[in-house]
């Protein structure tokens, strides 16, 4: 999926340049305390190990192969500000060196492929854990999950810079349900192989596993908070704004209609959508707007809502690491596998 | 850890384009892709101008048809997305043997198409006349952030050793019998994945234990290479402006 040069338009190509230079800008700062400590050579170690496990081909059917991404594993395993760092590293050297994505497109290559999964992954992660008992399954599980879910987030990311920055007439929801079709498949075979992954390393060295942070006996669940709560009104958001779009949408051939009864249809001088920012022609061969619009809302808020509520969790990571070094060290998650 | 310095994608020469310093040569490249990216697809002749400017680099840095061609296979999936374009996009439809095709469809997978390559041969010039750690030097002298320069050059520096981990593993599941076809047969390859992680990452603090040891303080030392002289950035900006002319002589004409 590295995007090559001109395949969006330029608009496009800037604005997620710049969203990824500062995420990535943020992420630095965030890693600074670990990476000062000069564990440079430790990430790029993990970097080439990412390079590595994008080399390894996995059977997926009948001898067809695939390959990782990455994303989400490796924010699970680094967590999420340095998993970021180690992709985006990944993804600028594959441009620079390997010819792989377009020199222009290297900052909508780091945002689908290290931003997207690597945030969108960590908070899908922290949210199924919150959601199941605080053991070593539980982390597999919800490693599955959010590599699966990481995938699927680059995907949607991809088809939505493509509603924004098209360069071909192809309509938005040819786009979206062709790429988010696929990458539901690639996806599945992402998170078994992510999850495998973790539960490896989880066997023999659970204190590399920075996801993997307060794994207790199970049954020790921990103080309540109203996380939940949060994350799932937020869902409800979602929904509501998959909705709402659903109502933009149909708005305007409402308000046509009323045009054409008053009598006053000749005067408006093209449809309601023409000057709105879907007037993009990436639009203009949809069957259904009202669709295209609620699968652009509803992936929309699904991205914003993850790589955000990632970067909050990445950059409260930092505190809670700092109490979880002071009180907190690997033995006692070795001690709660084997109690 | 006998890895090598070099990569398979640098062909080893002695030619303008080699000794032009690293942060004028990536940024003459990123100048001549920005150009190349805002071009109109409608402007067939500076296309064909742009076409002919980075095969005359390739062809003054001896970088042969064969290799670069090779090369450029990274962006077959693309064109290939590309060719579907005029099948799947709506608009005026034209006739084209009997199939109908849509005009704006045929354009818009020109436009992926041309830029797709003209983009993957600018990285392949550039890559092919600059050795990795020149190529980060110069990203650093560029204001990226040296953090970021130093994991690429730690990753580039253990790709080979890493990698040639991954095979050797392969080889030993191979040779025990393991083929695996099906996803469900994939968990041993995760496990070897896992160890894999683990072996790198206390590789890595091997690594990072020996190098405190000889004095290492969280930054590569500079070693005093040569900076760019305006002549040199003259010089890099050439195929970018050369690029730009011909697109404000198209626009003008």
């Amino acid at each position: 999926m590295h995007v090559p040069d001109g395949f969006l338009n330029v608009g496009t190509s800037l604005a997620t340049g710049a969203a990824s230079a500062g995420t990535v800008a943020v992420a630095l700062r965030q890693t600074s305390a670990r990476v000062r400590d000069a564990q440079v050579p430790l990430a790029g170690l993990a970097a080439a190990f990412v390079f590595a496990a994008q080399m390894v081909n996995f059977p997926v059917a009948a001898g067809t192969t695939g390959h990782l991404l990455g994303g989400a594993l490796v924010a699970i395993l680094l967590g999420p500000s340095l998993g970021l760092v180690v992709v985006t590293v990944v993804v600028v050297v594959q441009a620079l060196v390997f010819a792989d994505g377009g020199l222009t497109a290297i900052g909508t290559n780091v945002l689908n492929m290290a931003i997207v999964t690597s945030l969108g992954g960590w908070a899908v992660f922290r949210f199924v854990r919150r959601l199941l008992p605080a053991t070593a399954r539980a982390v597999v599980v919800a490693t599955w999950i959010a590599a699966f879910a990481s995938v699927l987030l680059s995907s949607m990311a991809f088809s939505l810079e493509w509603l924004f920055g098209a360069t071909a007439p192809v309509a938005f929801d040819t786009v979206f349900v062709a790429m988010v079709g696929v990458h539901a498949l690639i996806g599945v075979a992402e998170a078994v192989i992510s999850a495998l992954t973790v539960q490896a390393v989880l066997a023999v060295r659970p204190d590399l596993v920075h996801g993997a942070d307060g794994v207790r006996h199970p049954g020790a669940r921990g103080r309540r908070s109203p996380r939940p709560l949060v994350i799932g009104g937020l869902a409800i958001a979602m929904l509501l704004a998959a909705g709402l779009a659903q109502v933009a949408a149909d708005a305007p051939d409402g308000l046509e209609r009323v045009a054409i009864d008053l009598g006053f249809a000749d005067a408006a001088e093209g449809h309601a959508l023409g000057s709105s920012v879907f007037a993009s022609y990436a639009t203009a061969g949809v069957d259904d707007p009202g669709l295209s619009l609620a699968l652009a809302g509803i992936s929309g808020t699904a991205l914003t809502m993850a790589v955000g509520g990632g970067l909050v969790l990445a950059l409260r990571g930092r505190r809670r690491d700092e109490v979880a070094t002071a009180t907190q060290g690997p033995i006692d998650v070795i001690e709660s596998r084997v109690g | 850890m006998g890895a090598g310095h070099s990569h398979t994608l640098y062909v080893h020469e002695h030619t303008r384009l080699h000794h032009l310093v690293p942060e004028v040569k990536i940024a003459g490249a990123l100048g001549f892709a920005v150009v190349m990216a805002v071009t109109p697809r409608t402007a067939l002749p500076v296309a064909a101008v742009e076409l002919a400017i980075v095969a005359s680099l390739a062809r003054s840095a001896r970088l042969r048809p064969r290799f670069v061609l090779s090369r450029l296979s990274v962006i077959v999936p693309f064109l290939l997305m590309a060719m579907l374009v005029p099948f799947v996009a709506g608009g005026a439809q034209v006739d084209v043997a009997g199939v109908s095709l849509s005009r704006e469809g045929l354009w818009g997978a020109w436009n992926i198409a041309s830029k797709a390559t003209l983009g993957g041969l600018t990285s392949i010039v550039l890559a092919g006349t600059t050795e990795v750690p020149d190529l980060l030097r110069g990203l650093e002298r560029l204001r990226v952030p040296a953090v970021l320069t130093t994991i690429a050059m730690f990753m580039v520096r253990y790709l080979e050793v890493v990698g040639g981990e991954v095979g050797r593993t392969r080889t030993a599941m191979t040779a025990r019998g393991y083929d695996p076809r099906w996803l469900w047969q994939v968990r041993p390859l995760a496990a070897a994945s896992g160890a894999l992680f683990i072996r790198s990452y206390e590789r890595g603090e091997r690594v990072h234990q020996a190098m405190l040891s000889r004095g290492w303080d969280g930054r590569l030392p500079d070693l005093g290479h040569p900076t760019a002289t305006t002549a040199q950035w003259r010089l890099a900006s050439l195929p970018a402006l050369t690029a730009l002319l011909a697109l404000l002589t198209w626009r003008l004409a």
